[in-house]
């Protein structure tokens, strides 16, 4: 293993998180709050470590492959959390440093749960870090870092392949760097344009901010304690549209700017996402109606909502969805589960994953019933081999299995079996709160140390798509040869 | 440049992968996706399933957008479909892989219509390498500059060789040739572009600039000459076996192949009247015997299969040392041991065709700036380049004696032609708007003559 280049990779992310502090730096100075402070020294502090690290990496940085990728990938997120936590911790805000590198790695995963029972008491530069934390993690730290930085030619593929989420990545342009340009440029300027619509409606900028960056990562810290509720329609429509948006493929988007446009319309998951968002939005619809004494465009408006931040693993929330029928309850976990689109910003299991499964199915039991039936999986008339579906099959039953080991592990605390059994969901598909204590209302403070540190490694497994994080717990890969 | 390759194969790989370091965005496209997961596991470009010669294929490809389309498949028919295709949505320029004899000499008639830039054939240009070579026996490897005027020979260097334990500074002392020594390759990886301090050691692989006359002198003194090559004997009748064969008949040499298939022998017997054809095994010794393979000047070994052209080369070299020896390695893996056998002059099919390939491109992307590449060879394995750049009248370097110029590391310059006359050049001398200039350098990338300067500080 060459591990200088490795050294050399979390040196240049140290060095970019450094530049990123300046933001809440800049709001601590905007707001004259003094726990900006601790932003300058961790950000100087960050800057001198990521300095050296380059200088000790720089020298000869050849060989990445694709275990090398891996690894730089899993240790660049931790280093990431644990120093963005950092200023949470001195500056007292939140005491505890695992509750502060729990709420980090909950940002940068986009996952969006929280150990505040009232977010409202910290300061707005930490509140403003947090949010921004959704915005990094949601494209990934390292396609930013290819964006600018410049890496040896094929080599770093292997980073991105390793961050990118769905089951293959799936390049737009033949460059990488360009790649990564072209990404970034887009989920920049879907940003843009959700911050305008905000302004437009009357919220403030800080507020627009803070929930642009939840929205575009996925991510779902809010700045205020009950989240959206307090907002207007106005603003909950657009946060719904926009949650929507940021979990389809990123690559649809570059269709639509090179005018594909049957490329885009035709594409398979996009239809398969969109279908599932109409039929929960409307069961689920159906089912609360009788709560909100039969208003129909009022169910309709917050089960959209909710259907869109719950697949789109985004996790805001207007209504407390806890309080739904458990049918409602159960069309959410299920989405939960399925998560958005490959090559989006959000988590889970992800459509195209599932149509490859169900596809897959299908064919099995077809063979079962004539033994001779040749039948290809096809996605969007394409052939899948079957190399790739036996790709997403192992994924599938290590998801089941990490799931598993997680509830396990996390039902020691002795909670009840939704609370337990959401908790991990929640966090292992990136999506926010559960349901039972650690729902909409409620928050993940109350979890022993021991089922926070799982639940961290959970958030950490599902945003990065298991591989990296399953690299780096190997113990065949720290041996000594 | 947004180039597209069409064909996951032998040449289409290489291609991607030479392409791509040299900083171009290449596509590549091919039915089969085990090929294209194997190419892109370790390159930076993008790669699509499908059939290349459909309008679909080629749109999703961003051949619309493209300067180049290479075609490169099994199939000449589909290459030039393919190409047709590509120049219909807008591709600026086409090259396609066309080794049939048959098209091939049809091709002035329609590459017009097609829109062709270059056709390629692999075996052809390949055997014409060969054939320079024979040319030159004391040579390994014999590359061409200045339309020929100027030769870039590579030898090894013998044990009683008065060059070895000599500095490249005694050299005008030992011979009065007017050579220019630019790359020394020495053990599997060591290659050195050498200085005046340079010592050379008895078993380096020299390469050396020189007009046709000089090379001549200069292995006469050397002791090194080796006579005319007046019989060749090809071990295998493939395709290049048949291109080499037609030239050395053309050049009056007396061509004798040997083919173990009857029929393919028949075809030969028909193309080739004047060539003797043998049907046999060219790896059994006593059959070689009895073709009279005591007598014949060279042996080129051409079968389908490495592992016998190796094995054929080895043979020949050690059991008769005055018998020039061509040996056919498709593969390229194992570079390295390959050079450190003596295999006489070895040569890769699928190297020739995507350096002239490369070159072409190369000479496309200059031919807007101020000086452009000519001719590009790649010299022992890819690790250094020769190239010849013609200098336009506002280059920066016109005038100025060499040895003011601040050189980048490991770079050197070969040989200066001007108006005819070819000049091996000394710290005095300056380079003049309209020459040709050979640069011999191990960085690779060089697209104007302007880069062989060093660069300052804080670049890389």
């Amino acid at each position: 293993m060459n591990k200088r280049v490795i050294v050399y990779v979390l040196g240049a992310v140290l060095l970019i998180e450094a530049a990123l502090m300046l933001l809440p730096l800049l709001v601590a100075v905007i707001y004259r709050e003094r726990t900006g402070w601790y932003f300058f020294w961790v950000l100087l502090g960050a800057a001198v470590l990521g300095a050296l690290a380059l200088r000790l990496g720089g020298r000869k940085r050849s060989a990445m492959y694709a275990k090398e990728g891996l690894i730089a990938v899993a240790l660049s997120w931790i280093v990431l959390s644990l120093v963005g936590a950092l200023p949470f911790t001195l500056s007292g805000q939140i005491p505890f440093y695992l509750d502060a590198v729990f709420e980090m790695i909950s940002g940068f995963t986009t996952t969006g749960s929280s150990i505040l029972p009232a977010v409202e008491s910290l300061d707005r530069c930490m509140l403003f870090w947090r949010s921004l934390s959704h915005w990094i993690g949601g494209m990934g730290i390292l396609v930013f870092m290819l964006a600018i930085v410049r890496m040896d030619g094929g080599q770093a593929i292997h980073l991105l392949r390793a961050e990118s989420p769905g089951p293959t990545v799936s390049k737009m342009v033949p460059r990488m760097v360009d790649s990564s340009k072209i990404l970034y440029g887009i989920y920049f300027g879907l940003t843009v344009v959700q911050i305008i619509l905000y302004l437009a409606g009357g919220d403030p900028l800080f507020d627009s901010l803070c929930n642009a960056f939840g929205t575009a990562g996925t991510g779902g810290f809010a700045i205020k304690n009950d989240s959206f509720s307090s907002y207007s329609a106005y603003t909950q429509t657009v946060t719904t549209i926009f949650m929507a948006l940021f979990g389809v493929n990123f690559s649809i988007y570059f269709f639509l700017l090179r005018r594909k446009f049957d490329l885009a319309w035709k594409n398979t998951e996009l239809r398969w996402y969109v279908s599932i968002i109409v039929i929960s939005t409307l069961l689920i619809t159906f089912n609360i109606k009788s709560l909100y004494h039969g208003d129909f465009g009022y169910s309709l408006h917050h089960a959209a909502f909710t259907v869109s931040s719950v697949i789109t693993t985004t996790g805001y929330g207007t209504e407390n969805f806890d309080l739904w029928p458990e049918f409602s309850r159960v069309i959410l976990a299920l989405l939960m589960i399925v998560g958005a689109s490959a090559g989006s910003t959000g988590g889970g299991l992800k459509v195209s994953r599932v149509v490859i499964l169900m596809r897959a199915a299908k064919a099995e039991l077809r063979k079962i019933l004539h033994p001779h039936t040749v039948k290809v999986i096809t996605v969007d008339g394409k052939p899948v081999s079957g190399e790739a579906v036996r790709a997403v099959s192992t994924y599938f039953i290590l998801y089941v299995l990490i799931a598993a080991a997680s509830v396990l592990l996390v039902s020691l605390d002795g909670y009840d079996g939704s609370t337990t059994l959401t908790a991990v969901l929640a966090t292992f598909n990136n999506i926010g709160p559960g349901l039972g204590l650690c729902g909409p209302a409620g928050n993940f403070a109350f979890f022993s140390p021991l089922a926070k540190v799982v639940l961290c490694i959970d958030m950490l497994l599902g945003r990065l798509e298991l591989y990296p994080m399953l690299v780096l717990l190997m113990p065949s890969t720290w041996r000594k040869k | 440049m947004r180039i597209v390759i069409v064909g996951d194969g032998k040449i289409g790989s290489a291609l991607a992968e030479q392409l791509s370091r040299e900083g171009h965005e290449i596509t590549i496209v091919d039915r089969s996706g085990t090929p294209l997961q194997r190419t892109v596991e370790d390159l930076d470009i993008m790669s699509i399933e499908g059939n290349g010669a459909t309008y679909a294929t080629q749109m999703e490809a961003g051949v619309d957008e493209a300067e180049l389309v290479i075609a490169v498949t099994a199939q000449d028919e589909l290459n030039l479909l393919c190409c047709l295709i590509a120049k219909k949505i807008g591709a600026k320029h086409t090259i396609a892989r066309v080794r049939n004899p048959e098209y091939a000499e049809e091709l002035p008639l329609i590459s017009d219509d097609l829109g062709l830039s270059l056709s390629v054939n692999p075996e052809l240009i390949c055997a014409t390498e060969m054939a320079r070579t024979l040319r030159t026996p004391s040579a390994i490897k014999t590359d061409t500059f200045f339309g020929g005027k100027v030769e870039l020979l590579k030898f090894q260097l013998p044990a009683d060789s008065p060059l070895a334990g000599r500095t490249l500074m005694e050299l005008p002392g030992i011979t009065k040739a007017k050579v220019l020594i630019c790359a020394v390759e020495r053990g599997e990886q060591e290659i050195h572009i050498p200085s005046g301090s340079f010592r050379l050691q008895a078993g380096d692989r020299i390469s050396f600039v020189a007009s046709y006359a000089g090379a001549q002198q200069f292995f006469r003194q050397m002791k090194l000459a080796a006579g005319r090559v007046r019989r060749a004997m090809l071990i295998g009748g493939g395709r290049i076996a048949y291109y080499l064969a037609r030239q050395l008949v053309e050049a009056g040499l007396d061509v004798k192949i040997i083919e173990t298939d009857p029929e393919r022998c028949e075809e030969l017997s028909v193309r080739l009247p004047k060539a003797e054809i043998l049907c046999g095994d060219g790896t059994n010794e006593a059959f070689l015997r009895a073709c009279g393979i005591e007598t014949t000047g060279a042996v080129a070994a051409l079968t389908g299969i490495d592992e016998e052209n190796v094995l054929i080369g080895m043979y020949i070299r050690k059991t008769w040392p005055k018998v020039k020896v061509i040996t056919k390695v498709n593969r390229t893996s194992f570079q390295s041991i390959i050079d450190s056998m003596d295999l006489g002059s070895v040569f890769n099919p699928r190297n020739s065709a995507s350096n002239l390939i490369c070159r072409y491109v190369r000479a496309m992307q200059n031919s807007g700036s101020s000086s452009q590449i000519e001719t590009l060879y790649k010299l022992v394995g890819g690790k250094a380049e020769a190239l010849e750049f013609r200098v336009s009248e506002s280059s920066k370097l016109c005038g100025v004696p060499l040895q003011e110029l601040k050189l980048r590391e490991n770079l050197l310059i070969g040989c200066i032609g001007r108006g005819g006359q070819i000049i091996i050049p000394s710290g005095q001398d300056a380079i003049e708007p309209g020459d040709s200039v050979i640069v011999v350098t191990c960085s690779a990338g060089l697209g104007r003559l302007e880069d062989i300067l060093a660069r300052g500080p804080g670049h890389e």
